[in-house]
Parts: structure tokens; C-alpha cells; sequence
């Protein structure tokens, strides 16, 4: 048993990273999936961030925390789905836009946290099933966000695969203009989609505030938000590639913490590096072969959908 | 449907008005359609086809006018969706999803959410009207014929009354036609009324008892297409149009300027189409075409010919007898090579650039635009100029946009900027597609008189009855291979049918041995 | 009632300039809702941002300060955008100018040397050409997305700098401080005049922004970057070089960002330290796309999104409000811009009566 002590602190340490990349990229994924591109992913989890961690300040409830981070994830997206969708602006531009707003109203917003405690999420044991060893606290002894996040794999799945929803969301990334014509609301499809998109981005972020490092700071998703961007992609719009994607990253921070911990003598800098260079790596890799990812995007993403044209 | 007598129209259209910013799409027009007919609505391209079907179909709103429905005026106010139940739609430009099975593409157009239960009668109507569709096919797989197979299919599912099929022969063979012909006389049988709508006379007549004619967004006549003067009809829809001069270049062609010889070229991606053994001379004076439905290696043929992708061996494709395969268009260019792409937006013209911008694209060098790295605006707004005089381009001045031309002028406006440039060899992929008739007729006089200066010139098209009055020689490009080029004065239309077709067979062939194989 | 929107077909001059206008006043407008709900007197709040920081002299000398580093990344960054290049790393490559320069002017430090300064600034250039180069090389070489390599390497320039500034080049007499000696005069930047903080790199950083204007307006390069921009399959058509567009335009986008970065701490802050990051790389996008692409516009935005800055830390002096202020108003500007281009672009109907 003393042998195998260190297989559950690195499996929680994986599955702590994994977490905020998969709700904000499975979020992504279903938007990208109806063809919107938002480039904004980073700027709705902090905003979902800053929105969790002050409603828990305020009603001291972590749960009313992760309602809020997903309200406010979803009510950015939608000033983004109201430019792009309704207003046909350009959504990378959009998107970048949404991204640094996000991080400047996460910061004003937050200024008078920093410091702030807060307590963790509230772990949510199945009795019985959490004092299984080993497999317990692997499987059963996670706060409310981490099981979301790992049932949102099979979920969306079978929403995209197995439901009518999921094939009309679909037909609007593929053919917005044909789904139009056959009497879809390709307009409402693709704001609800890119609303669930904010809202799991924000739940993403509400991960780290509460969860991961239960504190606020400026800019504290680090990247995370252009990590899921990459995944998406990394996954060829499949949530379970997603979630193998975001596996992979967690194995990466694994590493980063062991050569930190054993000392080796590589300045912490370099060590933290490791996520954004893998991050650059595994694009490249994908990218290069001979295009085959650009057939699995959904055909209309980042497209303007102009209705009266 | 059995009350609908023969003088209560299935659906009838009221002085229908439609305003465009810049055109009056739909002006005044009035037309019934009645169970069991197959009615024809014909006209040239721009003449309000589109705009009125759109209308019929609940997409757009009409500015003016009523439509009834049994007489009755509010039966199609539910939206699209209380339309959807009486009219079935098969577009021009199939609406489908590519990524999509034809099963579920089907559960989507008729807002069906079980797709297991769209499977099974997709296979019941494929067995009982004889139409060949393998549901659980990806779309991007199927050729296009296939396809329309599906959006018929998908009409056939809606049972409903009136079925409108938007120029539905322009991506099929001539013994497609036939089926398509023979599955539509037999729905109206069935009493189902039908909308056909073409700008192709010989259809109509076939198999139409009433044609509306409109020009301009108006009708200028009902008739019964079987008994009017084949002129008459043109004469409605074209109006004041001088028929196009069929007249061909008569002296004989002189020397090869375009050679091409390409044992074989890769498919352009998995959904492309490999070209196999091409072999192809093009002489000094006269006009080739290469007929063929899309997607049997147009894409790749044009691609190697215009240098877009270089192609094996350098020799394999010959300007004037260098050698050019290995060289990018630009290069091909310098040697006296024109090109007009199929993709006349987007691709030979920027949609937001001034006419003066658009006037630089593909010509910057050749027509000394540039001096010293800087843009010599004189001399480009001069070229410009050149060409919207010379080409009868109609546009209030050069520093309008691309974007605000109709298809015909842009088209004149593109092949003029090649003309100018006097190229030795002209390649032009799709001239005339979706070019008003006056257009059309400009379009094809100016390229004999470029054959008729010494070029070789080399048409690519969809339409065989575009080759086969323009060109001296007609190639059929199907499954990758390239026919011999045939006389199309002393060549039946059929030939040219079966060769457009005949891979296609061969291959259905294949598989069903393939598959009585595994069976076995 | 239903509103109707109608692609026109072309776009209206008019509303190419009269969006960005619009959208001021939309800002404006934002900005009186949020200092009113935050309670603060809509007026004297607005007052406090726009005009109190630049009621003299010297604080028009802070502006113009403020905005040159701004206007160089936007410069190189338009270009870029123009050809539809997305290099959002302007950040990266500007810490790494800043980096590459300050080691220089650190190597040559106590020593007396005219050419040290363009030095620095040539060593800044290269910097960021050097940041830039991957996001380049992988988007030709694999088609990788230069958005997500190019801002990956912003964290990677962010770190490599607090390294150096921890390590290599830390003060050997700075009691341990995360930063660098303060630079010799020989590789500081001098102010123009006495009475005012402006100092040479405000003009280089305007010529250079004319001879951009230049380029994209008359050369045949400019030309072909437009129409790269515009679509590729046109400029494929035309025969322009994509790839070499797609370097060229990170190269030059990732020099003036590096440049950027070399004026940054010869020129203001005069030592290097982990806030160099002042997110001028990001904020350079904003400011490209506010400026409508347009050299005038860059200009124009880039002072006017120095002016936010200022204002945010004006408000946070005056009125106890987070200087990230300045933030959401830039926000609010860019939101209002995007939302209005559509004016120029199509025509918004709204239809009375009768809804059949």
C-alpha cells in the first residue's frame, strides 16, 4: 500500500489541472461545433473566476459562487454572440476583444479581493463509494465542478451524437445558410451555444477561484483559456479526445512539479514554461499532418452568418 | 387532393412585387399552378426566377401581392413551416450538410428527430420510385446527381403538393435527365403539381404542358411549350438579345501553343478526384472545351493547367513548346498564358475592392501597373478604364466596388482584364455560368475573336450546350480521364453523354460485384 | 415592429469613419452608466478620466509618452492584421525587444558609447523578430494557428524575462530586488526638450508609422498585403507569395513590438524589471482594430487609449477606483466599434405596421 502512496495525490494533481481545461474547452468545442469561433475563452474565466469568488464572499455559499461564475461566463459570451451573431462584427476580433475585456473588468472587479480568503468548494463524498481505497478518492471525492466536468464528456457527447439538438447544432456549423432555409433559427441556435460556452467557461474559472487555488489574483487562469482553444482543435471537435488532450496537460504539470521537486537544477521559470511550449508543440505536431484537422472543423466556423444577404 | 378541381389553382400568385436595393426583382407577376401539372417558370438568368421561388418557398417576403393557396389567402401564413408541408423544394445548389449522413440530412429537412425511423423509409421510397440512395452514406462522398437523389427523396418523404425544383439537370448527364424526367412525369401522375424551373428550352418542351415566361421580373407570357414556336418562346424570354452567332472559326488551326500530357496527378484531398492519363493539344485559332460534371476532376484539371500546384513532369504541360508543368501561374504568365478562374468572386475578383483595385489582380506586372515597387495610379486607372470601355462593363466609374456588379458585368469585366493583356493561351473555367443571355453572347463572340487573333483557347464547362456551340473540338472529362476531343458538328449529343457517365457506370458496376463477392 | 438588416452593396464611406465617432460616444455613454452606478457624480468621474490628466503641459508630454509604445506595437500589428495575419503575441515579442535591449545596454553598462542606444534599439528589433520567428515557421511549415503559438509564447517571453531579472541580470547591489541596474545615460533615450517628458523615440516611432502609411497606400507590396488580406484565394490567383506574406508581415509585426519594448526601457523606465509587462502588446490589437487598420486611425487610437490609461490612474487617485478602469473602458470602446461597423457595411430597417 506504502508503495502505491503516490498514485493518489498525482492522479488528484492531474485531474486538478485537467478540470478547468476541460469545462472551458468542452464549452468551446459545442460552440465551435454550431460555427462560432470565441476567441474569448480566457476573458469568460476570469470573469467567471471573479464572479464565483465574490458571490462566495458575499453569500458564502461556494455553490452559489458556481451558479454565479457560470451566469456571468454566459452573459459575456452572450455580448459576444450579440456582436458576432447579431451584429455580424468579425468574431476573432470579437473574440480578442471579449479576452481583454474580460481580463481588465476581472481585475477592477476583483481589485478589492486580492488577498481575500475563501473557503475551498465543499468536497462532495458518495458514502461508501469515497472510502474505497485508492479508487476512492480517485473517482468519489471531488467537489461539485469536477464531476461536471468529467460527466460533461459523455453528456455532450451524446447530446452532439445521439440527439436531435446536437444534429441541428451540427447542420448550423456546417451549413448555417442551408439550416436556415430548411426553417432552423440558426441565430438562436448558435447565441445558445456560445451561452453554454461562457457558462462552462466561467464554470472553468470558478474551478480555479474556489477549487484549485482558492484565492483571487489578477490574470490567475494564466493562459488557461487559450490551452482549451488549442485543445479543441488538439481534439478534432470530439469531446472524449478533449478530455484525453486535457489529460495529457495534466500529465505535463505532473512533471513540472516533480522536477521542481526533485530539485534538478533548472530555474522554476524554465519548468513553467513547460505547459505554453508543450501547448506549441502538440499544435505544430497536429497541424502537420497534411491538414487532415482542417476536414474535421466544423465547414462554416468563424464564419459571418448573414441573414440578409 | 381529389376536391381541387380544374378551376380552383393549387396555388395562386397575386401582382407579387419584389424591391432589391438597385433592381425590381418581382414586378406585378401573377401565375396559377394546378394539381397534376408539371409547370415550367422560365426565363434567363436575373429575370426574377430565384427571388419569386423564394417567395413561394416563404424565405423572402414578397413587398406586395397575395398568394392562395385551394383560393384559400391565409392557408400559408404559418411561416415556413405550414409551407413546408405543401411545397417541396430541391435547390439548385443543394442545401445539403457534407459532413452529414444522408439519412440525417433528410430527419433534417423534414424536422424528423428520429433518424432510425428517416432510414427506413428513405429505403422504402428508394426501392418504390427506383431511386438509388444508400442512407448512411456521408454526403461528401456523393457525386452530385447522388445528391439531388437525396433532395428529392427528402420531397418525396414530405408528400406535398406542389414540389419546386430549381434547375435541376444543370449538374446531370444527359441519361440522368432521363430518370429525373421519367420520376417527375410519374409524381404528377400521382397528382402532385409541380414547378420546374429552367432556362433550358428543349426540358421544357419536353416535358411541360404550361410554361410561364418571365423577363425582367415580369411575365411576359403563359403558353403551352409543346405548341409554340421554339423561337417565339426565346424571343419572349431573351427579349431584344440578338441570339448568340454561332458562327465558328473556319480557317484551320495552326500550330500546338497548349500541350498537355500527365500520366497521372493526386487527387486534391480525400474528397478529390485523381487525374489519370490526360492528353490534350490545343492549336493556335481554335476553341477546345472539356465537358463533365463537377467533381470528376475539374478542380485538379485546372489547377495543373492554370499552375496553382506545379505539376509531374516539367514537360508534361507546354506553352508555345517550353515546358511549364513545374512553373506557378505567374510564370505561366509571363509565357503567355491567360487564366479565368471558375470562382469569379473571391477568387479573380475581391468583393470589397474599387474596380481600379480589382484591375491590378493577376495583371500588376504584366500590364507595367507597377513602377519602381509603387503603383503607377495613371496607368492603372487607365488599364481599368480600358477595360470597363472596351468590355461593355456597366458600372458608373472604376472606383466602384467588385461587389456592386451583377454576375454578367464582372464576368466581362474579369475576361476583359485577361483580353487586354492579349495571352496567347486562354484558359476560362465556367465563362458563362450564371451570366445573363446579353452577357453570355459578349462573352462568347470575344473569346472566337481571341481564338480568331491566334490563341488557343481552352473552355472548361458544365454546360455541353455552351461547348458545343462554341467550341471546334469537345473533350469529356469523367472520373479523371480525359476522352479524345470530338467534332461537335458531326458528334451525336449522346456520345458525348455516355462519355460523360461512362466511368460512373463502370464503377456502380464494381461495386455491385464487389459486394455480390462478399456476400458469396 | 421588426428591425431588418440589408447587406448593402457596397460599403458607405461615410460610416468607415463615422462608426469609430459613434462609437466614442457610445463609450462615453457606458462609461456615465458606470461611474453612476458605482455613485459617483457621471460628470465629474468622466472629467476626472478624459480631461484632468491632460489639462497641461506635462500631461500632454505623459500622453504622447504613453501612446508611442502603444502606436509602435499597433503599427506593426495592423500590418499584419491587414493580411489577415493574427499575431496577438505583440506582447511576447515586445518583452523580448526589451529584454534583448536592456541585456545590451546592462553588457555595455558605465561605458561611454554614442552608438549605444541605436544599439539597443537594433537589438530590440531583433528580439522581437527572433519571438516572432516560430509562430511564423509553424504556420508555414505545419499551418499551425499563429493566434494560439504566438500568445503561447507571451507566457514563455513573460518568464524568460523574470528569469533574467532574477538571475542573470539581477543588480549585483540590489538587496535582491527582481530587477536590473538603472542604465548609464549612454543607454537612455534623451527627452527632446527640458519641459517636457517626450523624449526621441515619439518621432522615430512617427516616421515610422509614415512610411508605413506609404507602403500600404502606394507600393505594389502594400498592394498584394491588401489583397492577401482580402482573400486568399485572390492572392493566390494574383501570385503572391503567401508564406512569405505571412512572414514578412509576423517579422515586421514582432520587429516594431521588439523596438516597442527597446524604447520601453532605454527611453522610460531605464532598467529592466518584470514590469516592463505593461500589456502594451495587448493592447496594441485593441488599438489596431479601433484605428480601423488605417495608419490616421492608429494614431488617432492610440492616444486616445493612452488617455484611458492615464484616466484610470487618475480615477484611482482621485476617487479610490481600481486603475483597471481603464480596461473595461477600452473594452467598451472596441465592443461599441465592432458593434457599429455594421452601419457601414449594411443598412438597418426597421419596419412599421403591417408585419405580413
Amino acid at each position: 500500500m506504502s508503495d502505491l502512496g503516490w498514485i493518489v495525490p498525482t492522479a488528484l494533481t492531474v485531474i486538478g489541472a485537467m478540470v478547468p481545461l476541460m469545462l472551458a474547452g468542452l464549452g468551446e468545442l459545442v460552440a465551435e461545433r454550431s460555427g462560432v469561433l470565441n476567441l474569448g475563452v480566457e476573458g469568460m474565466m476570469l470573469v467567471g473566476a471573479v464572479a464565483g469568488f465574490g458571490a462566495t464572499v458575499f453569500l458564502g455559499d461556494g455553490h452559489a459562487g458556481v451558479l454565479a461564475a457560470a451566469l456571468a461566463g454566459a452573459a459575456s459570451a452572450c455580448l459576444f454572440g450579440v456582436l458576432t451573431i447579431g451584429l455580424l462584427a468579425n468574431q476573432v476580433a470579437s473574440g480578442l476583444a471579449l479576452t481583454l475585456f474580460g481580463i481588465g473588468l476581472s481585475a477592477a472587479l476583483g481589485a478589492g479581493f486580492v488577498g481575500m480568503p475563501v473557503d475551498r468548494l465543499p468536497r462532495l463524498d458518495l458514502p461508501g463509494l469515497s472510502d474505497i481505497p485508492v479508487i476512492g478518492p480517485i473517482l468519489f471525492g471531488h467537489d461539485l465542478l469536477v464531476y461536471i466536468a468529467f460527466l460533461s464528456v459523455p453528456a455532450i457527447h451524446f447530446f452532439l451524437y445521439r440527439s436531435h439538438a446536437g444534429l441541428v447544432l451540427r447542420a448550423v456549423g456546417e451549413n448555417p445558410d442551408a439550416a436556415r432555409a430548411m426553417g432552423y433559427p440558426v441565430r438562436t441556435i448558435r447565441l445558445a451555444a456560445v451561452a453554454f460556452g461562457g457558462a462552462m467557461a466561467g464554470l472553468g474559472g470558478a474551478y480555479l477561484s474556489l477549487a484549485h487555488t482558492p484565492m483571487w489574483a489578477e490574470g490567475m487562469t494564466a493562459g488557461r483559456g487559450w490551452i482549451a482553444l488549442a485543445l479543441v482543435v488538439f481534439a478534432s471537435w470530439l469531446p472524449g479526445r478533449l478530455a484525453i488532450g486535457a489529460a495529457l496537460f495534466g500529465a505535463v504539470t505532473i512533471l513540472q512539479f516533480h522536477a521542481q521537486g526533485i530539485g534538478v537544477g533548472i530555474p522554476s521559470q524554465f519548468l513553467s514554461m513547460l505547459p505554453y511550449l508543450a501547448t506549441i508543440a502538440v499544435l505544430v505536431i497536429l497541424s502537420s499532418r497534411t491538414g487532415r484537422n482542417s476536414l474535421d472543423a466544423p465547414r462554416a466556423l468563424g464564419r459571418i452568418f448573414d441573414p440578409g444577404h | 387532393m381529389a376536391e381541387q378541381s380544374d378551376t380552383t389553382p393549387l396555388l395562386a400568385l397575386q401582382g407579387i412585387t419584389k424591391q432589391y436595393p438597385g433592381t425590381l426583382a418581382n414586378d406585378v407577376i401573377s401565375l396559377s399552378i394546378f394539381g397534376g401539372e408539371i409547370h415550367a417558370l422560365l426565363g434567363e438568368n436575373g429575370a426574377g426566377k430565384s427571388t419569386l421561388v423564394q417567395i413561394i418557398h416563404g424565405v423572402t417576403e414578397p413587398d406586395s401581392g397575395t398568394l392562395a393557396w385551394l383560393g384559400d389567402p391565409t392557408a400559408l401564413d404559418g411561416g415556413p413551416a405550414a409551407r413546408r408541408e405543401k411545397i417541396g423544394m430541391v435547390f439548385q445548389h443543394f442545401t445539403l450538410f457534407e459532413s452529414l449522413t444522408a439519412a440525417e440530412n433528410v430527419a433534417l429537412g423534414l424536422h424528423e428527430t428520429d433518424v432510425g425511423s428517416v432510414r427506413d423509409r428513405l429505403r422504402a421510397v428508394s426501392e418504390t420510385y427506383g431511386i438509388e440512395i444508400d442512407p448512411d452514406r456521408k454526403v461528401s462522398t456523393l457525386a452530385a446527381g447522388e445528391r439531388q437523389r437525396i433532395e428529392i427523396a427528402r420531397c418525396i418523404l414530405q408528400n406535398p403538393d406542389l414540389l419546386i425544383l430549381d434547375e435541376p439537370t444543370s449538374v446531370l448527364t444527359p441519361q440522368e435527365v432521363d430518370g429525373l424526367f421519367r420520376l417527375l412525369e410519374r409524381l404528377a401522375q400521382e397528382g402532385h403539381a409541380i414547378l420546374y424551373i429552367s432556362h433550358k428550352l428543349w426540358e421544357i418542351r419536353r416535358v411541360c404542358r404550361t410554361a410561364t415566361i418571365l423577363r425582367r421580373g415580369r411575365v411576359v407570357a403563359t403558353c403551352d411549350p409543346r405548341v409554340t414556336e421554339e423561337q417565339e418562346i426565346a424571343r419572349l424570354m431573351l427579349g431584344d438579345v440578338p441570339m448568340p452567332d454561332s458562327g465558328r472559326s473556319s480557317s484551320a488551326p495552326g500550330d500546338v501553343r497548349l500541350s498537355v500530357t500527365i500520366p497521372h496527378r493526386a487527387a486534391d484531398g480525400p474528397l478529390g478526384t485523381p487525374l489519370e492519363d490526360i492528353r490534350l493539344d490545343v492549336r493556335a485559332g481554335e476553341i477546345v472545351g472539356i465537358a463533365g460534371i463537377a467533381g470528376n476532376g475539374q478542380a485538379e484539371l485546372a489547377s495543373a493547367l492554370s499552375g496553382a500546384t506545379p505539376t509531374e513532369p516539367k514537360d508534361g504541360i507546354r506553352i508555345d513548346g517550353a515546358p511549364a508543368g513545374a512553373l506557378p501561374l505567374e510564370a505561366r504568365r509571363a509565357m503567355g498564358l491567360g487564366f479565368v478562374p471558375e470562382d469569379r468572386r473571391g477568387e479573380a475578383s475581391v468583393h470589397d475592392f474599387a474596380l481600379f483595385d480589382n484591375a491590378m489582380i493577376g495583371a500588376d506586372v504584366r500590364a507595367n501597373l507597377v513602377r519602381l515597387g509603387l503603383v503607377d495610379r495613371g496607368a492603372r486607372d487607365g488599364f481599368a478604364g480600358r477595360i470597363v470601355a472596351g468590355f461593355d462593363v456597366r458600372t458608373p466609374g472604376i472606383e466602384h466596388t467588385a461587389g456592386s456588379l451583377s454576375g454578367g458585368n464582372l464576368q466581362k469585366f474579369i475576361i476583359g482584364r485577361e483580353l487586354l493583356l492579349e495571352p496567347m493561351v486562354l484558359i476560362v473555367e465556367q465563362p458563362t455560368q450564371g451570366v445573363d443571355a446579353g452577357a453570355a453572347a459578349a462573352i462568347h463572340d470575344v473569346l472566337r475573336a481571341r481564338a480568331a487573333n491566334g490563341a488557343a483557347v481552352l473552355v472548361l464547362s458544365q454546360d455541353l450546350d455552351e461547348l458545343m456551340g462554341l467550341s471546334d473540338r469537345v473533350a469529356v472529362l469523367s472520373a479523371g480521364r480525359l476522352s479524345e476531343a470530338l467534332d461537335p458538328r458531326t458528334t451525336a449529343l449522346e456520345t458525348f453523354g455516355k462519355l460523360m457517365l461512362g466511368s460512373h457506370q463502370e464503377a456502380a458496376a464494381h461495386d455491385a460485384l464487389t459486394a455480390s463477392a462478399e456476400e458469396g | 415592429m421588426r428591425i431588418r438588416i440589408e447587406k448593402r452593396p457596397e460599403a458607405t464611406p461615410l460610416w468607415q469613419w463615422g462608426a469609430p465617432v459613434m462609437a466614442l460616444i457610445l463609450s462615453l455613454v457606458l462609461g456615465i452608466i458606470l461611474f453612476s452606478s458605482l455613485g459617483f457624480h457621471p460628470l465629474e468621474a468622466l472629467y476626472a478620466f478624459f480631461i484632468g490628466p491632460i489639462s497641461n503641459a506635462w500631461g500632454m508630454g505623459e500622453l504622447v509618452n504613453k501612446a508611442t509604445p502603444i502606436m509602435l506595437c499597433a503599427t506593426g500589428l495592423m500590418i499584419g492584421f491587414r493580411a489577415n495575419v493574427w499575431n496577438i503575441g505583440a506582447e511576447g515579442q515586445f518583452l523580448i525587444g526589451a529584454l534583448a535591449a536592456g541585456a545590451l545596454g546592462l553588457a555595455f553598462w558605465e561605458e561611454d558609447h554614442v552608438w549605444l542606444v541605436p544599439a539597443m534599439a537594433l537589438a530590440g528589433i531583433l528580439g522581437g523578430m527572433l519571438w516572432a520567428l516560430p509562430p511564423a515557421v509553424f504556420k508555414t511549415r505545419f499551418g499551425a494557428n499563429e493566434i494560439l503559438t504566438s500568445l503561447m509564447l507571451v507566457y514563455v517571453a513573460s518568464l524568460t524575462l523574470d528569469w533574467a531579472v532574477r538571475g542573470p541580470l539581477k543588480d549585483p547591489d540590489g538587496f535582491n530586488f527582481p530587477e536590473s541596474r538603472i542604465f548609464h545615460d549612454a543607454a537612455t533615450i534623451p527627452n527632446i526638450t527640458d519641459t517636457s517628458p517626450v523624449g526621441w523615440e515619439t518621432v522615430v516611432a512617427l516616421i515610422a508609422l509614415g512610411i508605413v502609411w506609404f507602403i500600404l497606400s502606394r507600393t505594389a507590396a502594400g498592394f498584394r498585403l491588401r489583397l492577401a488580406g482580402a482573400s486568399a484565394k485572390a492572392a493566390a490567383f494574383a501570385g503572391v507569395d503567401q508564406k512569405a506574406m505571412v512572414i514578412a508581415t509576423l517579422l515586421i509585426g514582432g520587429g516594431f513590438a521588439g523596438l516597442a519594448g527597446a524604447f520601453e526601457v532605454s527611453g522610460t523606465i531605464g532598467q529592466l524589471t518584470p514590469f516592463v509587462a505593461q500589456k502594451y502588446g495587448f493592447t496594441a490589437i485593441i488599438v489596431a482594430f479601433l484605428g480601423r487598420l488605417h495608419p490616421v486611425g492608429v494614431l488617432l487610437s492610440s492616444l486616445l487609449i493612452a488617455l484611458t490609461y492615464l484616466g484610470g490612474e487618475a480615477v484611482q487617485i482621485d476617487l479610490g477606483l481600481p486603475k483597471a478602469i481603464a480596461e473595461v473602458f477600452q473594452g467598451f470602446l472596441l465592443f461599441s466599434l465592432l458593434g457599429c461597423t455594421i452601419f457601414a457595411t449594411h443598412r438597418i430597417r426597421i419596419l412599421t405596421g403591417d408585419a405580413r
